[in-house]
């Protein structure tokens, strides 16, 4: 990184908030390393600055012809209870399990 | 099947290899598993190899109608589609132990069609990756220079068509996950159009971006397996209801006349002369067979990858959300409480690339910066969509390398995230504007690795590539080679 | 408080959830019901599994058209749907599918009557439809919470009215309104109970005259309007105190405790929360033609308001009876059969709100479970009304048709019920009666009216029911009175 006076786009703080949004913790020596190369990244992304987007809509599709899809009321089969569990790490015979919500 | 030559064989060969030699499937099938078992000692081509189920499938195989066009032919399939009941795992410790409770709906193709399927093709974790290296298992290695990498993220099975271990295998490509490790391994990788393979089933890396197909020998191997994974999924609601053309009536036709589009962006700095050496070659080739070179511009293009590393590792950040240790996957120990064990459980089962693109997409999608990125990228993502609109109006396809370089050294780019997603840097813009592409070898570069031809096409145009492709292979040899001949 | 003394006035929001009930849930085939054994109803999709996809219900989405409509909202072109992520163990994808900034339905408005008669139009922000979650079960014991994923992905539409409701009981008549019409539509079973309808509100306090809306406390766990009724009542006066005394409202959410009859602040320990909604992309948008809001607003059943008006004006019924009879739309319906049969709306209303009702109570069934159609209900108030049988026979047939399905003339030929209008007949039995309560008779002769009630039951109690008591009570009269 070198230049210690650029300012830098996302900060140690950011990456913190960010790892908790993401559930992560990241040790304090990573955070450092994830900041620099998150800070890396995003100032090469920061080139999209330059395109002029003014009037242009976002695409979310990039199909224009993806639209109205439905399926009708119909039941299909569910899973068994039994599939439905099986690959949890923890459960009973009826449920998922997790530690304890207050 | 007995001699060398028939493991380099393609689908139609082994086909018939099959049916002529009239041998038992299983027993056939307990050789192919055993051979590419020890194929893997030094290729990992895959997570892991499952002889007995292997063997198994076999069986069943034996006592199915044998009219499937796939019928005993080994396919193997990335480790980010769903097969049921077998480890589906995406590379990644966070999916340990998961055995999906349904087929993924190009795995009950596959199936349909009477594919031996080998299952758990290598890959990146969650397919993040141009290297195969950020497997949990550890990556693929290139079976032209095992000190190198097959490409990514599926490494795995471009290693594995590469190595002979299999004859063809399925990918996912969200950013050039199918072309540039194809191109690497000196195969045949076909990436279609966004919507014209369902996703169903497909461990969803980039929804927007993701698409399933086909990594094989040549390019009639790809138009049989995108014949046969193609088509409208009404559970996947972004599968286009658009008819399936029989892709391989386009192989054989000529292409005099047809205009190739040359990008100027694709030829700039930054890539290998032993790549832009083989790609001019290819030109003449084609010249030579009555095809028009056009000079194009894709002025967008230098944007792609900024607006890719946006766009992913959002969509990305919101589907790797589900793995929180509840329901499937990697749990953490001893957990007291539901907060911890969500943070215990993702900080032990992601590895750092997946770290790393979970903290950029939400970055990009919080409170305060979604216009500033998300938004932003995806309005670069229209423009970059139109520059292609634009130019299928004087071109038939579209004519680059597929990657700027030969495959390079395991470990070379691992620490350097941003060097390493610039390798996608040709293949990104096809899946950003939802076209297909196809990758073909067409010659080998630096260090003798093999060079990759990319074709890119309107969307639904696959017979338009299928035509070039077919045409480029009827010319030259590059996909009769094998690595270690 | 809330007094017009009140220094302070009241500024409250609903925000309502309601489940559709269409067959299957929202972006799966599975069943969308209530009180399956748990982890019944799922599928790879509901259950957020890797690699599955959502493909939006049809119907769900059309109800959600339907309610859009039938409370004066602009259905929107164009529709689409965004990830909302948290994290929450019920929440198996950890993101819910719901919609942000395009959602169904924007602006529209209810009309609450107040107390005083008059009534106040409550603005509707918007509609938006959405996914719901499943469910945690606690267990005091053990250190565990178990997780059912059978509602997730039932489909919920959720209501936003605007901060324009006044008062505690004014939420309280706007859920009543909401709950009528939702009803009225047949997309939802409206049942806190069974958490198929759902309330948060929002309230705050501001002086009187000002402008801006003071902080706004967000009120959690409200399992019946009587609950978000108290619940706010308690609110108001908690936040008037602190106001009065200086101090300031600390804009949080708070959960009803319906025991102890008062809101707690829940600490969570979540900051602000960032949701980070996007577009989802395993999500097509959709167009909303006008053919389809005008199809659908053309087959909407007329609603409670309208049918109340047409009521009036058609039966010339009290409001009170009209009031019962539109309450349920299968009721206000099978009125409407009844009477096109009989042409008697005073009468039918009256059988309807006395002996249907008390039939539908004993056997907790619902109109259309009660084995009663229609014609036969006429029939049996016709015969009543001309005379053939008596009202207290009448109740028998009715008994014995919604028993055995029997036709109501074959009961009443079978059990010999008609009812006796022949003076020959009746002659005998009243002479008897006559002579037997002589106490009775002279009590009348000697001017105690009342008398007379008495010695008709008599008639009917001898004639087991068959005598027409009119005519019973005219003969009576003539005998007693003739010496």
């Amino acid at each position: 990184m070198g230049n210690k006076t650029k300012k830098k786009i996302i900060t140690a703080e950011d990456v913190r908030y960010v790892a908790k949004l993401s559930r992560l913790s990241l040790d304090e020596d990573k955070i450092g390393k994830f900041q620099e190369q998150l800070d890396g990244i995003l100032g090469y992304i920061a080139q999209l600055d330059e395109v002029n987007t003014d009037g242009v809509l976002p695409t979310t599709h990039v199909l224009s012809s993806m639209k109205n899809v439905f399926r009708e009321d119909e039941l299909r089969e569910s899973l068994t209870t039994e599939a439905a569990l099986k690959n949890a790490p923890e459960a009973d015979e009826h449920f998922f399990k997790v530690p304890k919500i207050i | 099947m007995t001699k060398k030559d028939d493991y380099l064989s393609n689908i139609e060969g082994y086909g018939r290899a099959l049916r002529e030699n009239a041998v038992s499937l299983n027993s056939y099938a307990e050789v192919l598993a055993s051979r590419a078992i020890d194929i893997d000692k030094d290729i990992h081509a895959f997570a892991r190899i499952d002889k007995e189920r292997v063997i198994e499938r076999a069986e069943e195989l034996e006592n199915s109608s044998r009219a499937g066009r796939l019928w005993g032919v080994p396919v193997a399939v990335k480790d980010n589609l769903c097969v049921k009941d077998e480890l589906t795992t995406c590379g990644s410790k966070i999916l340990e132990g998961f055995r999906p409770p349904y087929n993924a709906t190009v795995v009950e193709k596959l199936i349909a069609e009477g594919a031996l399927l080998f299952a758990g093709a290598n890959m990146d974790e969650f397919a993040f990756g141009s290297s195969c290296e950020t497997s949990c298992y550890g990556g693929a290695k290139n079976p032209w220079d095992t000190s190198r990498i097959p490409g990514g993220s599926s490494g795995g099975s471009a290693a594995a068509v590469a190595s002979t271990e299999v004859v063809a295998a399925l990918g996912s490509d969200t950013g050039g996950s199918i072309r540039q490790p194809a191109s690497m391994c000196g195969i045949v990788g076909f990436k279609p159009t966004y919507g014209r393979v369902s996703r169903y089933g497909l461990i969803a890396f980039a929804s927007s971006l993701d698409q399933i197909g086909p990594l094989t020998r040549d390019i009639t191997d790809s138009a049989i397996l995108l014949e046969i994974i193609s088509g409208h999924d009404h559970r996947d609601s972004t599968s286009v209801n658009v008819d399936v053309p029989r892709y391989t009536d386009s192989l054989s036709q000529d292409i005099k006349g047809m205009k190739i589009g040359i990008p100027e962006e694709y030829f700039q700095s930054g890539i290998d002369k032993g790549v832009t050496d083989s790609i001019d070659a290819a030109i003449k080739v084609y010249k030579d067979l009555g095809a028009e070179t056009v000079e194009i511009s894709l002025p967008h293009t230098k944007y792609a990858v900024s607006c890719y590393y946006i766009i992913g590792p959002a969509e990305a950040s919101s589907n790797l959300a589900r793995y929180d240790g509840v329901h499937y996957g990697h749990r953490c120990a001893n957990s007291q409480d539901i907060i911890d064990m969500y943070i215990d459980s993702r900080n032990e089962g992601f590895g750092a690339e997946a770290k790393r693109r979970i903290l950029l997409g939400n970055y990009s999608l919080s409170s305060g910066y979604y216009e500033a990125y998300y938004l932003k990228a995806q309005k670069v993502r229209t423009k970059i969509a139109d520059d292609f609109r634009e130019v299928f109006k004087s071109c038939d396809c579209i004519l680059t390398p597929t990657a700027p370089t030969t495959a390079f050294k395991i470990g070379e780019r691992i620490e350097d995230p941003l060097k390493m997603y610039l390798s996608d840097v040709f293949t990104i813009p096809a899946n950003l504007a939802g076209l297909p592409a196809v990758t073909i070898p067409c010659g080998f570069g630096e260090n003798d690795m093999p060079v990759g031809l990319q074709l890119m096409a309107e969307p639904f145009a696959e017979e338009t590539l299928i035509r070039a492709a077919h045409a480029f292979e009827r010319n030259t040899d590059y996909h009769k080679r094998f690595a270690g001949e | 408080m809330n007094t017009k003394k009140s220094k302070y006035e009241t500024v409250v929001g609903l925000e309502v959830h309601v489940q559709l009930s269409t067959k299957t849930k929202i972006f799966c085939g599975c069943a969308n019901g209530f009180g399956a054994d748990p982890n019944t109803q799922v599928c790879p999709v509901c259950l957020g599994q890797p690699g599955s996809l959502p493909v939006l219900n049809r119907t769900a989405f059309e109800s959600s058209i339907k309610v859009a409509l039938a409370i004066n909202c602009d259905v929107q072109e164009i529709v689409k749907f965004d990830r909302k992520n948290y994290y929450y163990p019920d929440l198996p994808k950890n993101y819910q599918i719901s919609q942000f900034d395009m959602p169904i339905a924007y602006d529209g408005h209810l009309t609450v009557p107040g107390e005083d008669g008059s009534s106040r139009d409550i603005g509707i922000t918007r509609a938006h439809l959405e996914e719901d979650a499943g469910k945690l079960i606690h267990d005091e014991k053990k250190p565990f919470s178990y997780v059912d994923l059978n509602r997730t992905g039932t489909p919920l539409l959720e209501i936003v009215s605007e901060p324009d409701i006044q008062s505690p009981g004014e939420a309280y008549q706007y859920l009543v309104i909401l709950k009528h019409i939702i009803k009225y539509l047949d997309v939802s079973d409206c049942n806190m109970e069974e958490g198929s309808l759902r309330c948060d509100a929002n309230i705050s306090l501001r002086k009187r005259g000002d402008k801006e809306l003071g902080s706004k406390v967000e009120i959690k766990n409200l399992n019946s309007f009587k609950a978000v009724r108290d619940a706010l009542l308690y609110e108001e006066e908690r936040q008037e105190d602190i106001l009065s005394e200086g101090g300031r409202i600390e804009q949080e959410t708070r959960l009803w405790d319906e025991k102890r009859g008062i809101t707690s602040s829940m600490r969570s320990k979540e900051g602000a929360q960032d949701y980070r909604y996007f577009p989802d992309p395993d999500l097509v948008p959709f167009e909303v033609r006008s053919g389809l809001v005008e199809t659908i607003r053309e087959n909407l059943p007329e609603l409670p308001v309208k049918k109340i008006e047409r009521f009036a004006e058609q039966y010339k019924l009290d409001k009170k009876d009209i009031e019962v009879l539109v309450s349920e739309r299968p009721i206000a319906d099978f009125f409407e059969k009844v009477n096109t049969e009989c042409n008697n709306p005073k009468v039918v209303s009256n059988w309807i709100q006395g002996e249907v009702m008390m039939h539908l109570k004993d056997k907790a069934t619902n109109i259309e479970g009660l084995g009663l159609s229609a014609k036969a209900l006429a029939v049996i108030i016709k015969l009543a009304s001309g005379g053939t049988i008596s009202g207290l026979a009448a109740k028998d047939v009715l008994n014995t048709h919604i028993d055995t399905g029997d036709d109501p003339e074959v009961i009443i030929k079978e059990q010999g019920l008609e009812q006796v209008s022949d003076e020959g007949e009746l002659d005998v039995i009243v002479n008897k009666v006559i002579e037997v309560n002589e106490k009775s008779a002279n009590d009348y002769r000697n001017g105690k009216v009342n008398a007379l009630g008495f010695l008709v039951g008599q008639v009917m109690r001898e004639s087991r029911g068959k005598a027409n008591p009119k005519l019973a009570g005219d003969m009576l009269k003539k005998k007693l009175e003739r010496k």
